[in-house]
């Protein structure tokens, strides 16, 4: 499960990074496009700065979804954790 | 400028800082172990976490620098906020569970999950050290500039308050009271950030045609200084700085626009013309040197596309490095969240990775609607009469200040929190590191619980005096500049070692250490070296800098990366380790 929810991380990852780059590329090598207007008089730096923070949190939200499908009451994992979580509470009875 | 300090500002100041600090003491009380001190037994509720996310994110840099650069040159310093929320996406589809399922209290547990080795554990809690140290010099220099105007005290006098604050809470208390410190100022400055929005879409823009006069401060060689030709006072026949920041022309030639929309906003600042100032300082002959701030009228379509200020104006420029420069810090931003060291201990404080993964998105969601209104509130202060010539962090309370002196005093009461905020949380990942990382890797005596809690403590008196030093110092420097920094080191030193650990499986111990090791010194020198530091810091001409252009990044990063597989790849025989994690 662990390995579907890094999956799905990686490919809402590089969806993310694409829109990123465009933004920062246009930025660099084409600043006459981002001064543009193209609807209600706001320019086109300001629409992809505003469509960037709100792509964020709706691909947050579906990485959320996505992953809860699968696990619905997802237990504390075992391997490293469950040694680090008893190495802890021995720690605390010192 | 002179600030009057004032009594209500003072009070609700007063107010808020004792409340943070009762608090502390109460929730402290229960952190007597290991466990409770570093990680708060992992019993936070995402929901909270994730409002401490946006705490611990949303620095002095933030809150004063993005809306005083954005007041100052227009759309640019609103890049810092795209960036350094996209660096949220990196730590959440990356970084956060694999975080979780690793570690327990620090970054370099979670490096040194697979292979036991004191060398990554070494290495790993001296680029946290670095890091921190880095980050808290920003911060403390925002606390310095926070409270001339609030309490009308010098500069030092607001690093040593703030460091004190600090040292108290995080010796009395641990990461569970930092938590809900950074939960409550978190919730307070996304909340009066809002109400502060809608205030100047209420007020919507005036116009002052009759543009206002230069002014100009001399520094004699005597030492006296005079503002505008008096000596500086603020008597009748002396002089002080005037606030700035008007529109000289509306569309249509209208006086006032009456309240706008939120995109109304910006279509009708796109048609005004703003008055923007420059600096420009000469020296002359008899040892004064003069600053001149002049008034330049700017069309608003200028203001709202990227390349106004200096940081960012390579984009206008056609020599490619000046755009490489460019290019490298939004690299850095976008790599740099996930790898800063009090981010990433907040994953210890929730119960599992799911908490993980939802406190994260709260944090995306609180963090993205904060960035957006900064906007609003860097063109709120560039055309209400809100800057001081000389300092662009102080925009925002400034801002608030041209609305109410209530506003004022919760706005700087909050901002001051903010900075509490981050660099109790930058203090504990350091005594962290101190104590599990440095410590245990460096020497074989077996600690008790309580002897560790006490180490940590140690540790977070000693890097907050040295945090106090810094922001002293460093005082003349721009404080999201900094940030910009403190994010090329983390994402250097700690991003390539993070990453390939989970997506690779050669990955070796020798390649980690050599990764954080390179990436962090590499980096270090880049900044030392660089045409921005010579300039700021050294006081020589940027053109004799060694390397081509100021941010490490985009050559920083690419090199961890392969001196990581590179080591890897020569000391792959010893790879008997377990699976990959991820």
């Amino acid at each position: 499960m662990a390995n579907r929810n890094a999956r799905i991380g990686l490919i809402l990852f590089v969806v993310y990074l694409a829109f990123y780059s465009g933004f920062v590329l246009l930025a660099a090598f084409s600043p006459a496009t981002m001064a543009r207007t193209p609807w209600a008089g706001v320019n086109l730096a300001i629409w992809y700065g505003f469509a960037l923070i709100a792509a964020a949190l709706i691909l947050a939200l579906v990485y959320g979804y996505l992953c809860r499908i699968e696990v619905p009451s997802e237990p504390v994992r075992p391997a490293p954790g469950a040694r680090d979580t008893a190495s802890a509470s021995k720690g605390g009875h010192q | 400028m002179n600030h009057e300090p004032s009594t209500l500002a003072i009070a609700i100041f007063l107010g808020m800082v004792g409340i943070t600090l009762g608090i502390s003491f109460y929730l402290g009380r229960k952190a007597k172990d290991s466990a409770g001190y570093f990680a708060a037994h992992g019993q936070i509720p995402w929901f909270v976490n994730g409002v401490a996310f946006a705490g611990d994110y949303l620095s002095a840099a933030s809150f004063l620098g993005i809306c005083g650069m954005i007041a100052f040159y227009g759309y640019d310093g609103f890049l810092y906020s795209i960036g350094y929320l996209a660096g949220w996406i990196v730590a959440l589809f990356v970084v956060a569970e694999p975080m979780k399922r690793l570690g327990k209290f620090t970054f370099a547990d979670a490096l040194n999950a697979k292979f036991n080795s004191p060398g990554i554990k070494l290495a790993a809690g001296v680029s946290t050290l670095a890091v921190s140290v880095f980050y808290l010099i920003p911060q403390m220099v925002g606390a310095g500039v926070l409270v001339r105007p609030l309490l009308g005290l010098p500069h030092w006098a607001g690093v040593v308050l703030v460091g004190a604050v600090v040292i108290v809470i995080v010796v009395t208390a641990g990461m569970v009271s930092t938590t809900w410190v950074q939960f409550i100022k978190g919730g307070m400055l996304v909340a009066f950030s809002t109400v502060l929005t809608v205030m100047i879409l209420q007020r919507g823009f005036h116009a002052e045609p009759e543009l206002p006069a230069a002014q100009t401060i001399v520094k004699q060689a005597d030492g006296t200084v005079l503002v505008n030709g008096l000596p500086k006072g603020d008597s009748p026949g002396e002089g002080q700085l005037q606030p700035v920041g008007s529109i000289s022309k509306l569309p249509g030639g209208v006086e006032k626009t009456g309240p706008l929309g939120p995109l109304e906003f910006f279509s009708k600042l796109e048609q005004s013309e703003v008055v923007l100032w420059s600096k420009s300082e000469v020296k002359g002959d008899d040892g004064s040197t003069t600053t001149t701030f002049s008034p330049k009228p700017t069309p608003g379509s200028q203001i709202l596309q990227p390349g106004a200020s200096p940081t960012f104006a390579g984009i206008r420029s056609e020599k490619f490095s000046d755009k490489l420069n460019f290019l490298s810090l939004m690299l850095a931003l976008f790599c740099g969240t996930a790898s800063l060291p009090h981010i990433l201990i907040r994953y210890y404080t929730v119960k599992d990775e799911a908490a993980a993964r939802k406190s994260t998105i709260v944090g995306i969601a609180c963090i993205g609607f904060f960035y957006v209104l900064t906007l609003y509130m860097g063109l709120g202060a560039m055309t209400s009469g809100a800057l001081d010539v000389t300092d662009s962090n102080m925009a925002a309370p400034l801002l608030a200040r041209s609305m109410s002196e209530l506003l004022f005093a919760i706005i700087s009461a909050i901002a001051f929190t903010t900075v509490l905020g981050t660099v109790s949380g930058l203090i504990l990942a350091s005594a962290g590191a101190v104590t599990h990382d440095l410590l245990e890797s460096v020497t074989t005596v077996h600690l008790t619980d309580a002897q560790r809690v006490r180490i940590a403590k140690m540790a977070a008196v000693v890097v907050g005096i040295i945090a106090i030093f810094l922001g002293i110092a460093f005082k003349e420097l721009n404080v999201s500049y900094l940030v910009g920094w403190a994010f090329s080191v983390a994402a250097s030193a700690n991003l390539p070692a993070l990453v390939m650990l989970l997506f690779w499986r050669g990955t070796t111990k020798q390649g980690i250490i050599a990764a954080v090791l390179v990436g962090m010194i590499s980096s270090l020198g880049w900044i030392l070296l660089s045409g921005d530091t010579y300039a700021a810091v050294y006081g020589l001409p940027k053109e004799n800098s060694i390397v081509p252009f100021s941010q490490p990044g985009i050559v920083t990063i690419p090199l961890g990366f392969i001196t990581l597989i590179a080591v890897s790849l020569l000391t792959g025989g010893q790879r008997q380790q377990a699976p990959a994690p991820s």
